[in-house]
């Protein structure tokens, strides 16, 4: 309770939440305001915002309401930026805590694949995964968070090798409990706050991974994605650079917010860090 | 010499990575649809069954899989890196050739993100909680959240369509014959706008850093010793602080290196660079797995000597490294 006070008298924290906010809504909205498949045709291409009541932010180079795409791309961007997050998460906190809590060959072994995935730039993996085993929405989403985990296992494991020689995970050896059960019912408990707090990072980051593969056309064409609108506009940049400029804008916002909340849940989880900063 | 000597321990523990790489990478390969023999038989509009299975016994590809692996490890230690069925050239060859541009783009945008965060992360230090300190840090948070390819992309309508100020793509004026100082000229115009666009992502995270490092070592104790002889403000901030606050900057070009290498994958793509990363986007268009891989191991190689010699400064910038072993 003290911790969501101190959240709330951070105005950038509240200004996170605030945008945060407005894209869940945004998301829940779409499938009200806009029923049709945001990707069918709506009228004449290449309105600009304003010309026509019925398209208030204009009509991309296929004819499609740009509105209509960037309230379902606020859909698919929670989506994919969630289960990238989600899945990230799984695989860092399980590399991170057998790492952590068992020492030894296993830890080496675990940290070394963690520095193969390090070297590898983030990007250029997710490309040859996407080249690999193709781009719909599933395998980009898994692919986005299979590159991204290094940091949560480094995070986790850190946590752990503080935790394990701890007098309480003495006195559940002493009591017999299973590895498997000090690892995840008596130590991750305790690990998880800095791990959370990272998630906002890891969301941000899984955002924008996909749009720059969306706006090269590597993601799934058949989704509302903001970086799909982005890469529709770019041949009619010259002229018509509305089409690529709005949808960077919601990108924009939907990074920000989750960025902004991941810090606010930082500093007002760990307040002594805030102070020292 | 014993800065050489701990920089190449760190090397030599970086290679049982390398070879979990190599390992990940073959077993990409293994799980792709199709091997080199189907991409050439449909280069050539397909094939009979029995000369397949001769180009299949000619590239290994009938032999066990830890067999092959160990063909793979083999030459890529030799750095033969396979044949690109697209280029029609050897794999190296190809990477070879567009290495330079992105080096260049790297190289450039590290600088300017190193000095511009640098100095607007002291001014934010030095300003902190005030007006100066809010601004930076807020522009820094939105160049952090701003996709990079929408930057530049904004950059061209700006810039080069509106203003007509820059080029809006390509490496240099192609069929001007510049040659020389009026080449490099060329070159480095149209490098502003890319170089700019891919730094804007890496400034943020710079200047968020040389800001907490730079309030970090004004509260130490050879701080307040500086201003006790009567140093001025300027001089115990440019002679004593700074060249402390600078070693988290340095860790963070190692660090950086890799989501830079991808960074440039877009920024190229954006500015029809030919550089490395938009090879590696037409070659996932193209489904040139070969030459795919081949970027992803120069790549890591690269990140790689990037570390080696970013523990070469390190141990240059503080002696308290070698002094401790």
């Amino acid at each position: 309770m003290q911790a969501f006070r101190r959240y709330l008298r951070n105005p950038a924290a509240v200004l996170g939440l605030l945008l945060l906010l407005l894209v869940i809504g945004v998301a829940l909205a779409a499938p009200l305001l806009y029923p049709e498949d945001p990707l069918d045709l709506a009228g004449r291409p290449l309105q600009w915002p304003g010309a026509n009541p019925r398209f208030p932010l204009g009509t991309d180079p296929s004819g499609r309401d740009i509105a209509a795409q960037v309230f379902h791309g606020a859909r698919v961007t929670l989506l994919i930026g969630a289960v990238a997050t989600l899945v990230s998460l799984g695989i860092g906190i399980l590399a991170g805590a057998l790492a952590g809590y068992h020492g030894g060959w296993v830890d080496d072994a675990l940290m070394r694949v963690t520095e193969a995935f390090q070297i590898l730039p983030s990007f250029l993996l997710l490309l040859v995964l996407v080249a690999v085993f193709g781009s719909d929405l599933a395998t980009v989403t898994l692919a986005i968070g299979l590159v991204s985990w290094p940091a949560t296992a480094r995070l986790t494991r850190a946590e752990f090798l503080s935790l394990r020689s701890r007098e309480f995970v003495q006195a559940c050896r002493t009591l017999g409990m299973g590895d498997a059960r000090i690892i995840f019912r008596e130590i991750l408990p305790n690990a998880l706050p800095p791990v959370i707090v990272y998630a906002g990072v890891v969301m941000a980051t899984a955002i924008l991974l996909e749009s720059a593969l969306a706006f090269l056309n590597l993601s799934d064409p058949n989704v509302a994605s903001w970086g799909n609108l982005i890469g529709a506009g770019r041949g009619v940049l010259r002229t018509q650079w509305y089409v690529s400029a709005i949808p960077g804008v919601a990108i924009l916002v939907a990074v920000l917010a989750v960025s902004l909340v991941g810090q606010g849940l930082n500093d007002a989880l760990n307040p002594r860090l805030k102070a020292a900063a | 010499m014993r800065i050489l000597a701990l920089a190449l321990r760190r090397l030599a523990a970086s290679l049982p990575t390398l070879l979990i790489i190599l390992a990940g990478l073959f077993l990409l390969l293994q799980l792709a649809p199709g091997d080199t023999v189907d991409a050439l038989a449909a280069q050539m509009g397909g094939g009979d069954p029995a000369m397949m299975a001769r180009l299949r016994e000619f590239y290994g590809l009938d032999l066990s899989v830890p067999a092959q692996l160990a063909r793979y490890m083999g030459r890529l230690v030799r750095l033969d890196l396979g044949f690109s069925a697209i280029y029609g050239k050897p794999v190296a060859a190809v990477i070879l050739e567009r290495l330079p541009v992105t080096l260049l783009l790297m190289g450039s945008s590290l600088s300017l993100a190193f000095a511009g965060g640098m100095a607007l992360g002291v001014l934010a230090a030095r300003r902190v909680n005030r007006w100066p300190d809010t601004l930076i840090s807020t522009l820094g948070l939105v160049f952090y959240a701003t996709p990079s390819f929408w930057f530049g992309l904004m950059g061209i309508v700006l810039f080069a369509v509106n203003l007509g100020w820059l080029p809006a793509g390509g490496f240099e004026e192609v069929g001007a014959g510049h040659t020389g100082l009026r080449r490099a000229v060329d070159i480095a115009w149209h490098l502003v706008l890319p170089t700019v666009t891919l730094t804007l992502i890496f400034l943020a995270i710079y200047l968020r850093i040389m800001r907490a490092s730079m309030l970090e070592v004004m509260t130490q104790d050879f701080v307040r010793t500086a201003r006790a002889k009567g140093l001025g403000e300027t001089a115990v901030v440019v002679r004593h602080a700074l060249r402390n606050a600078l070693l988290p900057m340095v860790t963070l070009i190692g660090l950086q290196a890799g989501t830079m290498l991808g960074g440039s994958v877009v920024v190229e793509s954006v500015f029809a660079l030919p550089g490395l990363g938009r090879l590696a986007y037409e070659s996932v268009v193209q489904r040139d797995l070969n030459t795919l891989l081949g970027i992803v191991f120069v790549s890591a190689l690269l990140v790689i000597l990037v570390n080696f010699v970013v523990d070469l400064i390190y141990a240059r910038l503080d002696p308290r490294i070698l002094a401790g072993r």
